[in-house]
């Protein structure tokens, strides 16, 4: 592994933007603009005093622009990250330990995500005070509740449960 | 409770969720497996659960129920079954009482709502483990999709799904199979289904079934009540054959072996005169039919308001109360296999 996380795209300039990290998770190729989602879902919003930066529509070779979402002190494990894959399919994640890519790999799709989205439909059962944790199954392209059957393909974001 | 049921496979649980997700795949797992296994099946949720083997040996064990009910009279005396109805229908609760009932058994009931703790803001959840202290199986129908997967989650009885929302209710199924079976036989059958085809429960549950038999069918309803695109999208992953939508019964009545009719309610609508206007080009009377083959079988739900002319039941098409009569030894076969442990369906052994 190299320590080029800061380096996908080439250019010291940009890693000005977003310092780098110690220890912890860098989450690189995020979709413009999908860096906060990426926080939401991980269920980081820095109440627990994390070190976190975030660098938003930063240019990049492989995507037009990108999200870089860092988080000092925290390694994420796959499956924390795989449901990235519904907002961020392109996303790389790098383990860093004392400077250094540590690790290195792609989210994948999940077969099922537990939590995290709550079900758009109205008449759901998981959206009407009951005990339960939402649950769908991620299809090849979007998403469907456990409970009620409901599909949704298109701003799988906007389920996201904040 | 592990039951021993060759030919019969309702659901693996504990995880009815599961089904469910593995369903939205295409993939009934569990339900595809060897109908030989010893099987366990503690709820019946969704018609997704069914395959062909399955609606066959259950619709065989209701036929052989209906030609001697006396053979199963006190098969389960002393069962208790809790019935849970959210909504009002006193037709299908008391359709599952009398089932159980000549099983030999008996039902609590939790009454209306109005009078029930849920009133008093309790979750379902909640309701449901009290109840299962107090039944052998649960029957349960509730406003919301998705409640009888839910409350399966959280009881150790058989529970039963008699209608979630606009979701599914497959002993209604079963009992239009059966009927189905019955008058048109399920092979080679084209069925037109016709009317609100978006909240229509048990057109979610019997489009699903049927592309185990590999039927044509054809929906017909305004294109504010066509078949939710969850719906068409499991029809499609089950390779149904002939899946058509239409606005218009006209230009399909002459093909059909069934005509299975539901009622499309006014609150559907804005307006009265929106719902006047829509729910009469959905309607059948005699000149309708003069259309259609003599042989037609016409099937309802129950109940109706004015979808079928009166003028209609005297005549050979009409099934629709034979299809209500049906529902109870259709239920009594599937209570049976829910509440027995060691019931070889018909005698026979593995084949
Ligand atoms: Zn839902």
């Amino acid at each position: 592994m190299s320590d080029d996380h800061d380096h996908h795209d080439g250019n010291d300039e940009h890693e000005l933007r977003v310092s780098k990290i110690r220890d912890g998770t860098v989450i690189d190729h995020v979709r413009g603009g999908q860096a906060l989602n990426v926080l939401a879902i991980l269920g980081i919003d820095g109440s627990d005093g994390e070190e976190v930066s975030v660098g938003m529509n930063v240019p990049s070779d492989r995507l037009a622009r990108k999200d870089i979402v860092k988080v000092e002190g925290r390694e994420l494990s796959q499956d924390e990250v795989d449901v990235l894959s519904l907002i961020a399919p392109d996303a790389t994640i790098n383990i860093v330990r004392d400077f250094d890519v540590v690790e290195k790999h792609r989210v994948e799709r999940p077969d099922v995500v537990d939590g995290v989205l709550s079900c758009p439909n109205a008449g759901c059962i998981t959206t009407s005070g009951e005990p339960v944790t939402s649950r769908f199954a991620v299809l090849e392209d979007g998403v469907r509740c456990g409970y009620c059957g409901t599909i949704v393909r298109e701003e799988i974001a906007s389920l996201i449960d904040t | 409770m592990i039951c021993r049921v060759p030919g019969l496979h309702l659901v693996a649980t504990g995880s009815p969720r599961g089904d469910w997700l593995a369903g939205s795949n295409g993939e009934i797992q569990g339900a595809r497996h060897s109908l030989h296994e010893r099987m366990r099946h503690d709820h019946l949720i969704t018609s997704k659960q069914f395959s062909r083997a399955d609606i066959e040996t259950i619709l065989d064990y209701a036929a052989e129920i209906g030609d001697d009910p006396s053979a199963v009279a006190d098969r389960h005396a002393g069962t208790l079954l809790g019935l849970l109805f959210f909504e009002p229908s006193t037709r299908t609760k008391m359709s599952f009482e009398t089932a159980m009932k000549r099983l030999g058994g008996d039902v609590v009931d939790m009454g209306s709502i109005e009078s029930s703790s849920v009133k008093k803001g309790e979750t379902l959840a909640d309701t449901v483990r009290v109840i299962e202290g107090y039944a052998d199986a649960l029957v349960l129908r509730h406003p919301k999709e998705g409640s009888a997967t839910m409350a399966s989650e959280f009881v150790d009885v058989p529970l039963v799904n008699a209608g979630d929302g606009a979701g599914q209710h497959p002993t209604q199924t079963m009992l239009d199979l059966y009927t189905i079976r019955e008058n048109a036989g399920l092979d080679d059958l084209t069925i037109g289904i016709m009317g609100d085809l978006k909240y229509g429960r048990t057109v979610h549950s019997l489009a699903y079934a049927l592309t185990n038999f590999d039927a044509h069918q054809h929906f017909i309803s305004p294109e504010s009540l066509q078949l939710p695109r969850e719906v068409v999208y499991d029809l499609h992953q089950q390779d149904a054959p002939g899946i058509r939508e239409h606005d218009s019964l006209e230009e399909i009545l002459p093909s059909l072996d069934v005509l299975y009719v539901t009622r499309i309610q006014r609150e559907r609508f804005p307006d009265e005169n929106e719902y006047q206007k829509v729910a009469g080009e959905y309607q059948i009377d005699a000149d309708t039919l003069e259309a259609a083959s003599d042989d037609l079988t016409i099937m309802h739900p129950l109940p109706r308001v004015d979808e079928i002319a009166p003028e209609i039941d005297e005549t050979e098409h009409a099934a629709y109360f034979e299809q209500a009569h049906n529902g109870v030894p259709v239920r009594m076969a599937l209570l049976d296999l829910l509440l027995s442990d060691d019931k070889a369906i018909g005698g026979e052994g593995d084949e």
